[in-house]
């Protein structure tokens, strides 16, 4: 990629073709010249970059219990420590660095983050176009169902399903399970968004000429599904997947604060918010700040990409 | 609220404060929840009992220092030749706020009803066989034994009025199960100092001073405006912000901003409540552990390493931010048995822990789960992850496992957890109360909350005798022996006792009581 | 017509009955009412004794059954908690959260629509990039962080607003209001911003979506053609095509506002529903969370029914309550 050819003078050789063409696509025009996104995008990969390196980058490890000294504690940014070391952005009220949790928080909530979006789009998905293309019946149901979850919060669903989870899981597991229970939780409370649109989409493609004249040739539905309806739908889920997933990392750090979520010996960056918010009148403001400026920095640039690909993908509006 | 009146009020105040205390005060009281009924034996929770206590009035009273005191009971004795009654000299001149006149019948339809099948008291009376008015103000209280510190027990049962009380249908305590509230949950008819004015459940209470109050001094303050904020942050900002006087739950991290921020100050007193950790005793092996063949806890050796790894202070002071007593024994000092000698706790030795580990079979450690509350005590969780590093060092891997005290207290009392946080007050003052829940084995009556199963019983004989051993001094050998034990057993791994922090405007006095039930008689205004 | 809205209120009933049904599955694993009731010094054999007086040992299904034959008598017990009727508790919270969603909700719909025309209009501006951008820190963060922040800005750095509560209310009949009085309004402010964030964000970007998508249209170039002011165009017709969708989303969310109310009426200490849950699930209060839960469900049954009902009306094309724009 690095030596990729961008004078137009140099000659272009055959096998670089397709990428000369994607460089010069509609895609890649919108992105080129929206400085906003590109911003966005290379904060959001180095926030990424930043998470999936953390144990090979952070200067400590503060997930590992043993290496920390209590002591250590409530350090402000870039001074010196009771035991002598030496923290950037300091350490909060367990002797952990901050920079260093920020770094292995940001995985955490990623990786609960996208999971958890994808489970809800692939679910949310997958039911939308049944609901939509299917009607009747299963459209009933299936639209029923997303009422009563939409009938809740997704916090309180969420907050219901950790409780449920939590019932059925023997207390010595849960810690381990806690992380796929959160992502279990947020994306059952988030697939009937994604369902809503889909279905309202495939309804749509349904009426029309391309899709009647598949039916009648007997294409197998699935096929007329994913070959036609779902190109179709795939802008508008792409941008709620985008805006779910910034969602999802706010609302684990809700149900932090509301005192359920990862164990706090493994702090995502929305339990690290939750106690530093505790610290919001004391004068330890690097707990709290660091962190939170990290999460807006992640949700806002997801976000920004997620804005710049819907405007990008829907060809009406370019 | 009415926050631009007040800040009017108060600049009027403080420019007139040469003319001395002004004749009408009001308090605004905040703290983290709502007494949750106005019902006096309904529920047995300190919140509730607070504020009780400012509308009704108990036998018996504790001061600060935790020392009983005589409220409607003048004097208390035991009956001369029967060590099984206790006579109890009621005080007279004592008015309700309807009017009705104080006297021992009321005392006998109260303590009836606290020992009623509803009542969340009756246990606290169990020894009580029955109640008799022998004149309009002396009562005798016959026991089903000899009770030497029953009157330890009368400190949050309220007095009621006979009259008002039938009127009103309120034989019964209000029942859960009934699907109907009952008059006494939002009305009151109390002796205390202060009448009931307006409730609004979770949102605010007002209280006006009772001027037929017997106490010769009238209270300084004359309305209590008690306003219950859930969010801790909200609660520091709302004095802040001059919306409310008083602030009863500091988080801790707060005290030092509050303290040094200009017309604010905190009160600092030890509460009545130890923190410890408690441990599955046993030969069964643990559930939570790698460990599948036997029950490290059951080792002494690795509870005395457990021990050593402990860092009370380096909790005190970055976790508690200096708001702890850490201590070596399960038992706050001001409870009859506490001896400076009990409280005193090892310096922390991770190498001799090392070593201990390895003579006990585990060089390499353990791995288990460590159940903890997250909103129930001052920082509980940071104390319960703050140990997790400690004993990482001494090579036992822990888990956290961060609940709701709602989820925590079930997995707690079905003895489903190997390794738990939990805190314990002692409204009695005396040690038995401890043993009676914590040390005897687990019984339908006993040992509820000794959920680690710990048994020794030889224990449990001296443990039941100190309820009918009317010898104080025998007694209280015994208590000693019994602590002896405990401790040399490392049944349970004492943290600290919790110290109760009230922020205030500057002008306002008021100590902390070591039940966490201020009373607002006893704040004073200053300049 | 009647046929379809008596399926559709059929299916209602069904959602009610699910959600109750749900919600009481959930209600056994938050954790147990009983040792939050009883106190400290209750023994092992008092806490089994109260456990079966209050039916909590029966199978669930059972108490299920129980609680909806009562609910039908608009029976909802008494909060373990406060030990007052449970339908009584949230009649008195309910004009707060009321009043504090319909403001909000307010709130979000002007701003949204005003500033989601603006971005529409002048799409390539700066100004829009900027508002398009900060519209996303406020949905960046979460909500008890906002509120908490705006609390130590207004109420304890500034001094301007109050920190916590309603205010002074005024009593008009069953209904207490906190609109009739100069400290009602000025708590109302904080939070109702708080709330507001989320929705105005999505309200926003939806205007500005469907107004670019409906400038589009051949209808509009149409208008344009035929010589008409960009102005009329904007307004007259552009606008009045993209509030359709819009109305019906911001109906549908003032359901949604009223749920998301838990954690801004906690932090703000604002007596409403919402922190009257909050403090219920705390102890495990399941009477209260019970009817609480019904109650947002009926809200949002209530809600969709009407919106239904009105397209039925309004398209007579969509039969079998199929529904665009959603």
């Amino acid at each position: 990629m690095t030596d990729l050819p961008h004078s137009p003078e140099q000659p272009v050789p055959a096998r670089t073709s397709r990428l000369a063409t994607f460089w010069r696509s509609d895609l890649v025009w919108s992105y080129r010249h929206s400085p906003v996104t590109i911003v966005a995008s290379i904060v959001a990969l180095a926030l990424i970059l930043m998470a999936v390196l953390a144990p090979w980058i952070a200067p400590y490890n503060p997930f590992n219990p043993a290496t920390l000294n209590l002591m250590d504690g409530m350090t402000p940014p870039n001074s010196a420590s009771y035991s002598d070391r030496y923290f950037l952005l300091g350490t909060d009220n367990q002797g952990r660095d901050v920079l260093s949790t920020i770094m292995y928080g940001s995985r955490v909530s990623l990786f609960v983050g996208i999971m958890a979006t994808l489970f809800a789009m692939v679910m949310g998905v997958g039911l939308g176009l049944v609901a939509g293309y299917a009607g009747g019946l299963a459209d009933a149901v299936i639209m029923r169902v997303a009422d009563v979850q939409l009938s809740f919060p997704a916090i309180l669903i969420a907050l219901l399903i950790f409780g449920v989870a939590r019932g059925i899981i023997p207390p010595n597991h849960q810690e381990g399970a806690a992380v796929w229970v959160l992502i279990l939780a947020i994306g059952l409370a988030n697939w009937a968004q994604f369902a809503r649109t889909v279905r309202g989409a495939t309804m749509v493609e349904r009426q029309k000429d391309y899709v009647a004249a598949a039916r009648i040739l007997g294409v197998n539905p699935i096929l007329i599904l994913l070959r036609h309806v779902l190109p179709n739908v795939l802008g508008p889920v792409l941008v709620i997947g985008t805006i779910g997933l910034a969602l999802a990392i706010i609302e684990e750090a809700t149900l932090s604060y509301l005192g359920v979520g990862v164990p706090p010996t493994q702090p995502s960056l929305g339990t690290l918010i939750r106690i530093g918010q505790q610290f919001l009148f004391s004068g330890e403001w690097w707990i709290l700040l660091f962190p939170a400026v990290t999460l807006v920095l992640l949700a806002l640039s997801v976000n920004l990409l997620g804005d710049w690909l819907r405007d990008a993908l829907n060809p009406k509006l370019r | 609220m009415h926050s631009s009146l007040t800040r009017i009020a108060a600049a009027l105040v403080a420019t007139t404060m040469l003319a001395g205390v002004a004749n009408a005060e009001t308090l605004r009281w905040a703290r983290a929840s709502d007494s949750l009924t106005l019902d006096p034996h309904s529920q047995n929770q300190g919140v509730t009992h607070t504020l009780g206590h400012h509308i009704y009035e108990t036998l018996l009273d504790r001061d600060v220092d935790g020392n009983l005191q005589p409220r409607l009971a003048t004097e208390w004795y035991l009956k001369e030749g029967d060590p099984t009654v206790w006579v109890f000299k009621l005080r007279e001149g004592v008015t309700f706020h309807d009017g009705a006149e104080f006297t021992a019948d009321d005392v006998v339809f109260s303590i009836e009803r606290a020992k009623s099948e509803h009542s969340n008291m009756r246990q606290l009376h169990a020894e009580v066989e029955s109640v008799a008015a022998v004149d309009d103000y002396t009562v005798e209280f016959q026991m089903v034994g000899p009770a030497p510190i029953y009157p330890n027990n009368v400190t949050n049962t309220f007095i009621m009025d006979r009259g008002w009380s039938e009127e009103h249908d309120l034989q019964e305590v209000q029942d859960f199960a009934s699907g109907e509230s009952n008059y006494a949950v939002l009305n009151a008819n109390g002796t205390g100092p202060y009448v009931l004015t307006s409730r609004e459940v979770d949102v605010q209470t007002v209280l006006t001073a009772f001027e037929d109050h017997w106490a010769e001094e009238p209270p300084a303050v004359t309305e209590i405006i008690y306003l219950p904020i859930a969010d801790a942050a909200t609660r520091v900002a709302a004095l802040l912000s001059g919306d409310v006087d008083l602030v009863q739950d500091v988080p801790v991290q707060d005290i030092e901003r509050l303290s040094s921020t200009e017309g604010f100050k905190v009160e600092t007193g030890p509460e009545n409540r130890i923190i410890y950790f408690g441990y599955r005793f046993g030969e069964e092996p643990l559930r939570s552990s790698n460990i599948t063949d036997s029950n490290p806890f059951n080792n002494p050796l690795v509870r005395e390493a457990m021990e050593l790894a402990l860092d009370r202070d380096a909790i005190r002071q970055v976790v508690m931010r200096g708001n702890s007593l850490p201590t070596g024994v399960a038992t706050p000092p001001f409870v009859n048995g506490w001896t400076e000698e009990l409280d005193a706790y090892p310096a922390p030795n991770v190498e001799r822990a090392r070593e201990l580990m390895a003579e006990a079979g585990y060089p390499d450690g353990f791995t288990v789960t460590l159940d903890t509350p997250n909103n129930r005590y001052v920082n509980d969780e940071a104390v319960s992850t703050a140990f997790v590093g400690m004993l990482g060092q001494i090579g036992i891997q822990v888990t956290l496992a961060s609940r709701p005290v709602a989820e925590h207290s079930p997995i707690i009392l079905a003895n489903e957890s190997d390794f738990y946080l939990l805190g314990w007050g002692v409204p009695t003052f005396d040690s038995a109360y401890i043993f009676n829940d914590l040390v005897h084995t687990k019984t339908e009556t006993h040992g509820t909350y000794n959920v680690g199963l710990y048994s020794n019983p030889e224990l449990d004989e001296k443990i039941i005798s100190l309820g009918t051993e009317t010898d104080l001094d025998v007694r209280n050998q015994t208590i000693a022996e019994i602590w002896e034990v405990v401790k040399a057993d490392r049944v349970l791994l004492p943290v600290h006792n919790q110290v109760l922090n009230y922020a205030m405007r500057e002008g306002i006095n008021l100590a902390v009581h070591p039940e966490d039930q201020p009373r607002m008689t006893t704040v004073t205004f200053s300049e | 017509m009647l046929a379809f809205i008596l399926r559709r209120l059929g299916q209602s009933v069904l959602v009610m009955l699910v959600v109750a049904f749900i919600a009481f599955m959930v209600f056994r694993y938050v954790g147990d009412p009983v040792v939050s009731m009883v106190g400290q010094d209750a023994t092992t054999g008092d806490i089994e004794q109260l456990r079966t007086r209050l039916g909590l040992n029966d199978p669930f299904y059972v108490q299920f059954v129980r609680f909806v034959g009562n609910a039908l008598q608009g029976q909802f017990g008494i909060s373990y908690r406060l030990q007052q009727p449970v339908s009584q508790l949230i009649l008195e919270r309910l004009p707060a959260t009321i009043e504090l969603a319909f403001a909000s909700a307010l709130i979000a719909l002007v701003f949204g629509v005003v500033l989601g025309i603006y971005t529409a209009l002048k799409p390539r501006s700066f100004s829009s990039a900027v508002i398009m951008t900060i519209s996303l820190v406020g949905v960046s963060l979460p909500t008890f962080l906002i509120g908490i922040g705006l609390i130590y800005l207004f109420a304890v750095e500034l001094k301007v607003l109050p920190s916590f509560g309603r205010g002074q209310v005024v009593q008009l009949g069953w209904w207490r209001t906190g609109l009739l009085t100069e400290s009602g309004w000025r708590s109302l402010i904080l939070p109702a911003i708080t709330l507001s964030l989320f929705q105005l964000t999505l309200i926003m970007r939806l205007v500005r979506a469907e107004m670019l998508e409906v400038m589009r249209t051949d209808y509009i170039r149409f208008a344009r053609a035929r010589g008409l002011s960009q102005r009329a165009i904007n307004f007259g017709h552009a606008l009045r095509n993209t509030l359709v969708p819009v109305i019906t989303i911001a109906g549908l969310q003032l359901g949604s506002v009223i749920a998301f109310a838990i954690i801004t009426e906690t932090v703000f200490q604002w007596p409403g529903v919402g922190s009257l849950f909050v403090n219920s699930v705390q102890v495990v209060d399941v009477p209260v969370m019970a009817a609480y839960l019904v109650f947002v469900a009926l809200v949002f049954v209530v809600i969709n029914l009407i919106v239904d009902i009105l397209y039925f009306i309004v398209d007579p094309r969509l039969r079998d309550g199929a529904r665009t724009g959603r």
